[in-house]
């Protein structure tokens, strides 16, 4: 454990993106395989099964560190880290030794065998075994959520550069449904057989913002133009008689849509679409709320597939009579992608996102503007001629949102952020007005500039009206502009409205509290856009 | 019945029968001031009493000011109190003051910490009814490791940085931290250069004895290149600024005790944070109230409520006292350059 923990103090110790690849580089070159191993899928969102509850371990350490429980759990916000905050608070170890990443992986694993007594034993032996960034580490293979400021993509550069591998192969043989316990470095890495998984997914390619307008894009001709669906993001693959549904995140949601399984009916194997679930109803998006319903859960009761019905909206063809076609120009697999789709029939739930034409830059603007009443968040560039790369590149593809829709609305509560931002005012609650009343009905974390933080910070201090536990409520007086992609009518909320993706678009020092919006202003809101 | 001996006004804490404040955020005829950082001594007193030696940076920062003062342990009485400066162990010249009538005893803790840093003179425990102290670092999560394991830490970055040919960019507090480090580090590794704010501070300081290394006043016209592998010594703001940038592909670090925190450390971008800290960590906040053998803590800045809950449930009558303090913060701007924010404002208030 001593090597895994130097390299995540190598990483952990520098911002140059060069020196992090470096340092994992090395340790990809050097390391046993199995902690290789190990390594590429912790970096990769795979970790080894939850043994232990968080609960459980915040008592014992509460209880080895010799502090009452409340005291853990007042900490644990400020650090913003529970495999944090138990480093920090337990006492110094008396022992040193040194096992490998896979000996302590095994450690966390065997723990789901034994009862609690047995578990909470080998755990605080455990912590007596490691020190202090080994303990972190050790905590962090336990709580899950395993990130050392290294995208997959610099972990793929890095092991890249390791094995001789190109980065796209790589970045393949990395996708999918394995894990440690079921394949090892040569396996997955080095003795690679392409045609050994069937359900493997091909990376995503990902767009950039688009912030100044596409006037220096060139030639309009040069480019293809469809709607933003506001969705999720998936890939179908269809091979051998069965189907995947990969999401961005790399996460199997096959059987969460259960509906696009009769895709196997009318798309030949050896095919890979990229697109986006929507909920769909009347040839048209329900709004993304409906969606929301079925996200996070595993299966599905009947009346959420009807009222939340699913089709697959898509954007590209990727693998076709099982050959990988993501080098040839986006022109051509669109239209390859067409003629698959107008082949099922109408009732399959599969739509191509249709191209929105455009003469021009301005009348591509204009489509833009109007993106909202078609139920999508804005318009997608693409250059005709580019294959489909992985990852978020520059250059081919471009999303370009309709602006944010904005209030002015007061500031009435703050409260102290965590982790990074621990000793700053971050989480705040705005009102707007309903006669003399101040309304609250939304929050914000996000948007303001690090010197905005921190003068608001020192304003908060001074103008607290009133504590309640760690929220306090200031004086409204400062007026913010909140921006946001969409409001829907929420019964759980007071104000009747719930927003999506709400920040803090502008402090207005340029205007009093009492010109802020109002309620009704948010009703009306809702009644053109919810 | 009299007024209590110490009670908390809009102003400061105040000493009615004495006619005095301690440390006061607003204007007062007298101020009794524990130490010279921003928070703490305020432009705009009628009259001013310090540490002899915190004195000459209060003079430098202030200005003119009518000020007075006392050596460390010296008794005096104003209006019939009795008052005494004792050494905090935060800052070169920092002070807790004892207030006393009729054998009742207060202390006012300021800033402390209770590890001598080779700089300041040590912390010393005075008993007493009453303590009001801070707590910036008042959470078990805060141990700080000895100073040589830190200065250690320091002195290997700083190396490998100058075998490499880069600078060693370190943000610092401009007076107290920066001075520390100074003496901590082994000089012999390379050139220090010095932004303007702390190499007014070390004048100041060395001008009234205090031994510091060599170190190079960093001017428009000095030419960086001539001193490759320096160790650079900034003020936390001075970090990402055109200033810094004239020293090319520097390593960047913080020392402060915010530095524990990994967030905070990432969120401040730089390469390395070294946690050392000017005030009194977890076991020593609990040790120096002990030591005092007070009944009655009062604290002031810091993690105040989850403190005072501790407190009490250790046993003492513990009580949260708002003021207009700060503490260790990495996002004030420069320090020893004055408090404000630029409108006026004085950045902290009441924490």
């Amino acid at each position: 454990m001593k090597r895994f923990a130097a390299l995540f103090t190598r990483l952990d110790q520098t911002t140059k993106i060069n020196r992090k690849v470096d340092a994992l580089a090395e340790y990809l070159a050097e390391a046993p395989e199995d902690d290789r191993l190990w390594t590429i899928a912790l970096l990769s969102g795979r970790r080894p099964k939850r043994t232990v509850t968080a609960t459980l371990l915040r008592l014992w350490a509460a209880e080895r560190a010799g502090i009452p429980l409340w005291l853990f759990e007042e900490s644990y916000p400020i650090v913003g880290d529970l495999a944090e905050t138990i480093a920090l608070i337990l006492p110094p170890a008396p022992a040193r030794e040194n096992r490998s990443l896979t000996y302590w992986i095994g450690e966390v694993r065997a723990l789901s065998a034994l009862p609690e007594p047995e578990r909470r034993a080998r755990i605080l032996d455990a912590w007596d075994r490691l020190d202090r960034v080994e303990r972190f580490v050790f905590n962090k293979l336990i709580t899950g959520g395993f990130r050392m400021g290294v995208s997959q993509k610099l972990m793929t550069r890095a092991l890249s550069r390791a094995t001789g591998i190109d980065e796209p192969d790589l970045a393949h043989r990395l996708m999918g449904d394995w894990s440690p316990e079921t394949t090892s470095f040569r396996r997955l890495i080095l003795d690679h057989d392409p045609s050994a998984d069937l359900s493997k997914p091909y990376p995503f390619y990902l767009a950039y913002q688009l912030d100044d307008g596409p006037e220096g894009l060139g030639d309009p001709d040069l480019w293809s133009a469809e709607h933003k669906w506001d969705g999720i993001r998936g890939q179908i693959v269809l091979r051998g008689g069965e189907h995947f549904l990969w999401s961005r995140g790399e996460e199997l949601m096959t059987d969460r849509f259960p509906e696009l399984a009769v895709l196997k009916d009318y798309v030949p194997p050896g095919t890979v679409i990229d697109g986006e679930v929507l909920a769909w109803a009347d040839g048209a998006p329900l709004p993304f709320a409906r969606l929301q319903k079925r996200i996070g859960r595993k299966t599905v009761p009947k009346t959420l597939l009807r009222e939340a019905p699913v089709i697959l909206m898509a954007y590209d063809l990727l693998e076709w009579q099982s050959e990988d076609i993501r080098p040839r120009p986006f022109a051509e697999r669109r239209a390859e992608l067409g003629r698959l789709v107008s082949a099922a029939p109408p009732e399959a739930p599969l739509r191509l996102s249709p191209a929105v034409p455009f003469a021009d830059w301005a009348a591509l603007a204009r489509a833009r503007e109007a993106a909202r009443d078609a139920g999508a968040e804005g318009v997608m560039l693409k250059r005709r001629d580019s294959p489909y790369r992985d990852g978020r590149r520059k250059g081919d593809w471009w999303k370009w949102k309709v602006d944010p829709l904005t209030l002015d609305a007061v500031l009435v509560y703050a409260q102290q952020g965590h982790g990074r931002r621990a000793n700053l005012f971050t989480d705040f609650t705005f009102a707007v007005w309903s006669g003399n009343e101040l309304v609250p009905f939304t929050k914000a974390y996000s948007g303001l500039t690090d010197e905005e933080f921190r003068r608001i910070t020192a304003w908060v201090r001074r103008n607290t009206l009133e504590r309640y536990g760690p929220v306090r409520a200031v004086k409204p007086e400062h007026v913010f502009e909140i921006a946001f992609e969409g409001i829907q009518a929420s019964p759980r909320h007071k104000s009747g409205v719930a927003l999506r993706f709400p920040r803090m678009a502008r402090w207005r020092h340029d205007k009093p509290a009492q010109e802020a919006n109002t309620l009704s202003d948010l009703k009306e809101m809702l009644a053109a856009y919810g | 019945m009299s007024a209590p001996l110490l009670t908390v006004t809009d102003r400061g804490i105040c000493c009615p029968d004495g006619g005095f404040h301690i440390d006061p955020w607003r204007p007062v005829d007298r101020a009794l001031i524990t130490h010279g950082h921003a928070d703490h001594a305020r432009p705009g007193h009628g009259s001013y009493l310090a540490t002899r030696a915190a004195a000459p940076v209060m003079r430098h920062r202030l200005g003119e000011i009518d000020l007075q003062t006392v050596a460390y342990g010296e008794r005096l009485t104003i209006n019939g109190i009795e008052v005494s400066y004792h050494p905090a162990g935060h800052v070169p010249g920092s002070a807790q003051i004892r207030v006393a009538r009729r054998g009742e005893v207060w202390v006012v803790s300021g800033d402390y910490k209770v590890e001598p840093d080779g700089l300041s003179e040590p912390f010393q425990p005075v008993r007493c009814h009453t303590f009001i102290t801070e707590c910036t670092f008042g959470l078990p999560v805060f141990t700080w490791r000895p100073q040589p394991e830190v200065a250690g830490d320091i002195d290997a970055w700083w190396r490998a940085n100058a075998a490499e040919g880069r600078a060693s960019m370190l943000g610092a507090y401009a007076l107290g931290k920066a001075q520390r480090v100074l003496s901590a580090v082994d000089a012999g590794i390379g050139p220090i250069l010095t932004h303007g704010a702390v190499e007014n501070t070390n004048d100041v300081l060395r001008r009234q004895g205090l031994s510091l290394p060599n170190t190079i006043r960093v001017t428009p016209e000095l030419d960086v290149k001539a001193h490759p592998g320096a160790l650079v010594l900034a003020t936390p703001s001075a970090l990402g600024t055109p200033w810094a940038r004239r020293f090319g592909p520097a390593s960047t670090a913080f020392a402060s005790g915010w530095m524990a925190l990994r967030g905070v450390r990432r969120r401040r971008a730089a390469d390395r944070g070294f946690v050392l800290s000017d005030h009194a960590d977890w076991p020593g906040l609990n040790a120096a109230i002990r030591a005092t053998g007070a009944e009655r803590v009062l604290v002031t800045h810091g993690y105040t409520s989850i403190f005072r809950r501790w407190l009490a449930e250790q046993g003492y009558d513990a009580h949260v006292v708002e003021t207009g303090w700060e503490g260790e913060s990495l996002d004030a701007p420069d320090d020893a350059e004055g408090g404000d924010d630029g409108d006026g404002n004085v950045v902290g208030g009441a924490a």
